[in-house]
């Protein structure tokens, strides 16, 4: 059953086509990577899905599971970033993007703002309404931060944290927003190879944890290769391949554009 | 039952200092009340309804971050709906002299607690008006369209004789005198803001100005926040307002003036943009300050004849501090950090620990 669906997506900006024809097929449950080299159109595409953009032409259908168990395909082309959020979309930044002059938990806790049920009345007298969304806000918040491991810096500025844990609070932000699927764009980036192996873990385990469906963006081919049900692969803007890993590598199109001859396979 | 006796413990465990820190204050306002002479009652009236203006300010341009200069704006709306309905209804053929007042207008009478609220109630209504449009623009768009319909409420106001007697303004309103009144409206004020600051919804607030795509990803819906920033901040101010009006007991539009604005902006920024206990103190030295200096407003001469000091001379000094401020304390007195008790043992110890390495490092030229 497919959680997000793009058809035919145009993304133009004046006469650069940053998206031409996009059609992803992303099924619930799977692990599914964007590639393609720089300026391929792979960010701007999580900005088109996101409501960041809203393409020039093409639909984004996106279908949540609500409580009761059923799916309805929604149209969010167009629709606002925040009620994309709300329906259960959340992204991570390829340049990270926390709110760096507040703390740690406070960047998680802004996440979990959409699901609040008190007025801003009750937030200034501080009815008991309120002093109870506040205290299970920062239960669930300081139960993320335990699961990512950052539990004992909740207080910290989020600037002041070494870049793989701004990565890791990214994460751990989104994920506050209880989403269905999980966009990460480039988690791995400026990581070491332990660091990339440890991520690789982490990603997994909150996969199946969270009960997510995870679309993301990654130029560390081991990383992608080894978790990825479903790779696409992008340049110019155009699906220039999708498939499983073994499909990609062995396509001639994608060893063309950006995984290059790998010497390996002409042994 | 044991539960909450255990809770309200803990509580008061947690927060005595405060609540003798209040206790102190309102005791204080107390003595004051009894004490003091009407010129400095005047005085710490003033710095109360400024407080509350200023802090009403910081609530949208500091801890929302969008630079709004509508607060003269929105005094004048609070101000005048005091006026015009607490003006007892025998005065006011005599102070609408030049036009009647509106009939529809002209016989009613409010309580001041009511025609206060009412002021609230109908500045927010205004800046829904405003807001709706303004609130999309970005940067200094807001700022601009702000400020413009400001003057355009003045100039409204100044022009609709048979309502606001035009230029002529509104005498004889009730005045308040006791320091009750802008005190404790200036206190529940406080609490209410810091307690909103605290909440989810302060944060959004918080995370709009830290980076408003972030905050849009993560479900925060930039126009309905902004807004409810805005339209709590306008309604902070019209009450403000209507203090304003019942302290100097008249109105006219030119004490509406754009300037007016200015005199929050330097506040905030004094204080530090997004700390409510730093708007607190700089709404008091701003205030008390402009009157301590007003010496140097007189003329004077120093053996020689020279006009050094001349009317207008003390808003230099503001000017100056200002500069200072903006040089050596990007931030503001206290940046986006609050007066806790926390921030105070932590900055004490820091400043024994400076005065330490000084008496370490001159021993230590001695030897």
């Amino acid at each position: 059953m497919s959680v997000l669906k793009t058809e035919n997506v145009i993304m133009q900006f004046g006469g650069v086509v940053a998206v031409n024809d996009l059609n992803l097929d992303i099924q619930k449950g799977e692990l599914a990577a964007l590639i393609g080299p720089n300026g391929a159109g792979k960010t701007t595409a999580f900005n088109v899905i996101t409501g960041v953009y809203t393409p020039t032409s093409g639909r984004v259908l996106f279908s949540p599971t609500d409580q009761s168990g059923t799916t309805t395909a929604i149209d969010i082309s167009g629709k606002r970033p925040d009620t994309i959020t709300a329906l259960g979309i959340a992204r991570t930044f390829q340049n990270i993007r926390l709110f760096s002059d507040l703390s740690v938990l406070e960047n998680v806790l802004i996440a979990t703002h959409l699901n609040i049920d008190y007025s801003f009345l009750s937030a200034m007298l501080r009815l008991p309404k309120a002093r109870k969304g506040e205290q299970q806000a920062r239960e669930k918040c300081e139960f993320l931060l335990e699961r990512m491991g950052l539990i004992d810096l909740k207080d910290e500025k989020a600037s002041s944290l070494p870049y793989g844990q701004q990565r890791h609070l990214e994460i751990a932000r989104a994920l506050a927003t209880d989403p269905q699927l999980l966009l990460l764009d480039e988690p791995a980036a400026g990581m070491n190879p332990q660091e990339t192996d440890e991520l690789t873990d982490l990603i997994f385990k909150l996969k199946t944890d969270f009960d997510l469906t995870i679309f993301m963006i990654e130029h560390h081919m081991d990383l992608v290769m080894e978790i990825s049900d479903h790779i696409y692969v992008l340049d110019f803007g155009c699906t220039i391949a999708r498939g499983t890993p073994e499909q990609i590598q062995n396509d001639p199109k994608v060893i063309e554009a950006y995984l290059g001859v790998d010497e390996d396979v002409e042994n | 039952m044991k539960n909450t006796q255990n809770s309200l413990g803990t509580y008061l465990k947690i927060h005595w200092k405060t609540i003798a820190f209040l206790i102190v204050v309102l005791v204080g306002i107390g003595i004051a009340d009894q004490m003091v002479n009407s010129f400095v009652r005047r005085l710490l009236n003033l710095s109360a309804i400024y407080t509350i203006v200023a802090l009403s300010m910081n609530l949208i341009n500091g801890f929302t971050g969008q630079f709004s200069l509508g607060q003269a704006g929105f005094m004048a709306i609070g101000a005048y709906t005091v006026a015009i309905f607490t003006v007892p209804v025998g005065l006011r053929s005599t102070i609408f002299y030049m036009e009647p007042m509106a009939p529809f207008l002209a016989n009613i009478q409010l309580p001041f607690v009511a025609a206060l609220l009412l002021g609230g109630v109908l500045t927010t209504i205004v800046a829904f008006f405003i807001g709706a449009p303004c609130l999309r623009l970005r940067g200094d768009y807001l700022a601009i369209a702000t400020l413009g319909f400001s003057e355009i409420i003045r100039i409204v106001f100044t022009n609709t004789q048979n309502i606001t007697n035009g230029a002529l303004g509104i005498k004889s309103i009730p005045t308040i005198s006791s320091l009750w009144w802008t005190f404790g409206t200036a206190i529940i004020i406080i609490i209410a803001c810091f307690l909103l600051i605290n909440s989810s919804y302060g944060r959004a607030f918080k995370s709009i100005r830290e980076d408003e795509i972030a905050a849009e990803a993560m479900g925060v819906g930039l126009f309905k926040t902004k807004m409810t920033s805005f339209l709590i901040s306008a309604f902070f101010t019209g009450i403000g307002g209507g203090l304003y009006a019942a302290l100097l007991g008249t109105v006219d539009p030119k004490q509406f003036y754009f300037t007016l604005t200015y005199n929050f902006v330097l506040i905030i920024v004094l204080g530090g943009m997004g700390s409510i206990s730093g708007t607190i103190i700089a709404s008091f030295v701003v205030t008390l300050g402009q009157e301590a200096l007003r010496f140097l407003d007189e003329p004077m001469a120093f053996g020689l004849d020279l006009p050094i000091f001349r009317p207008g001379l003390r808003m230099v000094v503001f000017s100056f501090l200002l500069m200072v401020v903006v040089l050596f304390y990007r931030k503001g007195l206290m940046g986006t950090n609050e007066l806790t008790w926390d921030f105070i043992a932590q900055k004490w110890h820091s400043i024994k620990a400076w005065f330490g390495r000084k008496t370490a490092s001159s021993q230590g030229g001695d030897k």
